[in-house]
């Protein structure tokens, strides 16, 4: 676990803390993070598990496939050690049951071979030795009687061990075949003689052929120089020698891979015999070996990419549905907490303009008086000295406390939200009717006012006056907004079950993203000079008392385009005071 | 009529004075309270016939005075002077027997005609 956790942070801090990173991007480090960690945290077992399986499939096929053609190997290699004991264990029998002299008497000899002959098969010749290698007495198809073996290497052996057995030669009439010879000592003080047999090598042939090997595979058996001793399927006739394919010299029957002469990749299983100089060896192509295990492991590495696929996609889909709901549900919480950061901005600048036009209001109110008395004592009197300056003076006074009072009441209406008078009304009729206010401007402008009006909107419960005041502020930025020959365009729609849409849009001079964010705080204007800055925040403050919604998209130099949102159904318990 | 008494009651004292002031210049004997209680005061001393109220006081509110004016004096005729947006306490004191309102500011020849207004009614 804490590994786990290691491992975690550890990634964590090559990937990077999304946390640090601001915007779009940081969603992205974010899906790559989860990404990342997810497809470790399901491959690596993944991984590791087919390693496994494939080491384990790997060792047991391996296993059921080598232990039997070692266990055929070395059945086949006792079936040749039982023969060779066999045939030496006749000719012991033939040396201790005869006496030197029976057996030096080559018609007894004769006699003696026939049997032989009779009994086991293989025998081509058998003959006598006297202790200093001279032939005594031969029975058998040539003529080998008084040869001088003494020099021989084999007479040497047969006199050091007792018994012989030689590797595999063409006699004379080119049949391959093996001498095997016995020394016997029949306690006489007669030095000990050598009984000697040839038998032909068929049985050997036999043995291989009772293998029952597979056409593809090879068996046969070579000597301890790696001399072929039995024709090879691969390797040549008997006598040939190739290179390469003697194993080192075990006691046990052993199974190894190698490359033959061939070039080809080969499981050798052989056993060393321990009576003869023969070694018997089976070949079997590694790839039919392995054939099976080809299959298995093309089925494992198979169904493994497909996981690995299916998961890569399963981890990647996940992480990029997590990760747009994350970011949904951000920006979600982020519109809501500006949504409300901005209302309770509006709602607090709205209590400090009521406070300011109060505490304003009342001096104005003094200034107005004064001025007034100014004037009625003016009035009255008709010599007073410069009267009609003075007069003009104070009208310009008045005239200034009214522009005053024109702000405060607009800052007391946008903070106090005036009374409410709701009756059920079509926006279209209100819609038309502000319109008409402008059509002299537009005429004259020439702008061109186009009005989209749903035919079947329904009718709402809403304050006539109030929606004109709204729709008359906006249109009045609209006009602002646009040169001569512009246009404005009035839409309205009915797409939601709960609110009608109203969108007025211009293609005027636009509104940069800044501008935007202040649009619908109060003193706030871009119309420097002429402007007072609250009509769009009495707009708002409107449009929400009466139930709805204002939203504005705007580019610089493309125009911009309100929409308004008003309920169908008025809510019970809205705002309607007007303290 | 000309010797009847307009007290004209609000907690600006320059712009009461001033507007009483105004008053008398047209012609009417105009007295000053520049607060409820004191506008109760001067009325038991010295009744007038028509009041002129500002409803927003610090202290005894225009609303608690009207009410105490109707009961002790229901002949005078009380005109009210509302803030801006006030809207409804206006309407609050003409159920609760109010001549009429008037929204500050009040233009004089507004003030005068329904001063006017109300003397005549008293006949």
């Amino acid at each position: 676990m804490k590994s786990m956790e290691k491992l975690v942070s550890f990634l964590g801090r090559i990937v990077g803390n999304p946390e640090e990173i601001e915007g779009p991007k940081r969603y992205d480090v974010i899906r790559r993070n989860i990404s990342i960690l997810m497809l470790l945290i399901t491959i690596i077992p993944l991984v590791s598990m087919a390693l496994i399986n494939y080491a384990q499939y790997q060792s047991t096929l391996r296993r059921e496939i080598v232990e039997p053609m070692k266990v055929l190997v070395n059945k086949a290699k006792n079936s040749l050690e039982l023969f060779l004991t066999n045939r030496l264990a006749i000719l012991r029998f033939v040396a201790s049951a005869y006496s030197y002299d029976e057996l030096a008497d080559e018609k007894n000899l004769q006699r003696i071979f026939r049997a032989l002959r009779q009994e086991f098969e293989g025998f081509i010749d058998l003959g006598l030795i006297d202790p200093k290698g001279i032939q005594i007495s031969y029975a058998g198809p040539y003529s080998l009687k008084g040869q001088d073996y003494s020099e021989q290497p084999w007479f040497e052996h047969v006199q050091v061990n007792g018994a012989y057995v030689s590797d595999v030669f063409l006699g004379f009439r080119k049949i391959p075949h093996i001498a095997i010879a016995v020394q016997h000592s029949d306690g006489s003080g007669r030095a000990p003689w050598i009984v000697r047999a040839t038998i032909d090598t068929k049985r050997f042939d036999q043995i291989i052929s009772s293998m029952g090997i597979q056409p593809e595979c090879d068996a046969f058996i070579t000597n301890k120089e790696g001399v072929l001793q039995t024709d090879s399927k691969f390797y040549g006739k008997v006598f040939d020698r190739p290179p390469g394919i003697l194993p080192p010299l075990t006691y046990e029957p052993f199974v190894t891979e190698r490359v033959d002469s061939n070039g080809n990749s080969v499981v050798v299983a052989y056993a060393y015999s321990n009576r003869s100089d023969f070694v018997l060896m089976f070949v079997k192509p590694t790839a039919s070996v392995l054939r099976a295990w080809y299959t298995l492991k093309g089925e494992l590495i198979f169904v493994f990419v497909i996981g690995v696929l299916v998961i890569v996609i399963a981890v990647l889909k996940l992480t990029s549905v997590m990760v747009n709901r994350m970011k949904i549900s951000d920006e979600r919480r982020e519109l809501a907490f500006r949504e409300m950061q901005h209302s309770h901005k509006l709602s607090s600048i709205g209590r400090l303009a009521a406070g300011v036009a109060h505490e304003i209001n009342n001096p104005m109110a003094i200034v107005n008086e004064k001025a007034g008395l100014m004037r009625d004592l003016i009035e009255l009197n008709p010599d007073f000295p410069q009267r009609e300056k003075f007069l003009a003076l104070i009208q310009a006074i008045v005239q200034a406390v009214d522009r005053c009072r024109t702000i405060t009441h607009r800052l007391l209406g946008f903070a106090r939200r005036m009374d409410v008078e709701i009756e059920v009304l079509n926006v279209n009729d209100v819609l038309t009717e502000t319109v008409g206010f402008l059509e002299k401007e537009a005429l004259h402008r020439n702008i061109k006012l186009t009005m989209n009006l749903a035919p079947d909107l329904p009718r709402i419960s809403s304050d006539r006056g109030q929606l004109q005041q709204v729709f008359l502020n906006i249109l009045n930025n609209a006009f602002a907004a646009v040169n001569d020959n512009g246009s404005v365009s009035v839409t309205t729609w009915d797409h939601d079950p709960d609110y009608i849409g109203v969108s007025i849009q211009d293609d005027g001079v636009g509104m940069s993203e800044d501008t935007m964010k202040h649009i619908f705080e109060p003193f706030f204007t871009t119309k420097k000079g002429t402007g007072t800055g609250l009509g769009l925040s009495i707009t708002y403050g409107i449009v929400k008392k009466l139930g709805g919604d204002i939203a504005v998209k705007s580019k610089l130099g493309k125009g911009t385009r309100f929409v308004v949102y008003l309920p169908k159904r008025r809510e019970k318990g809205g705002e309607t005071s007007n303290g | 009529m000309d010797d009847w008494t307009v007290l004209l009651v609000d907690d600006e004292k320059e712009f009461a004075s001033t507007l009483a002031e105004r008053l008398n210049l047209r012609g009417l004997r105009c007295e000053t309270a520049y607060s409820g209680e004191e506008a109760i005061e001067a009325m038991a001393k010295n009744p007038a016939q028509v009041v002129v109220l500002d409803l927003m006081m610090p202290g005894m509110s225009g609303l608690a005075v009207l009410e105490v004016l109707r009961q002790r004096h229901p002949d005078a005729r009380i005109i009210l002077l509302t803030g801006m947006g006030s809207v409804s306490d206006g309407v609050k004191g003409m159920k609760m027997g109010a001549f009429d309102y008037l929204m500050k500011p009040v233009e004089i020849d507004s003030l005068m005609q329904t001063i006017r207004e109300a003397m005549q009614k008293q006949k």
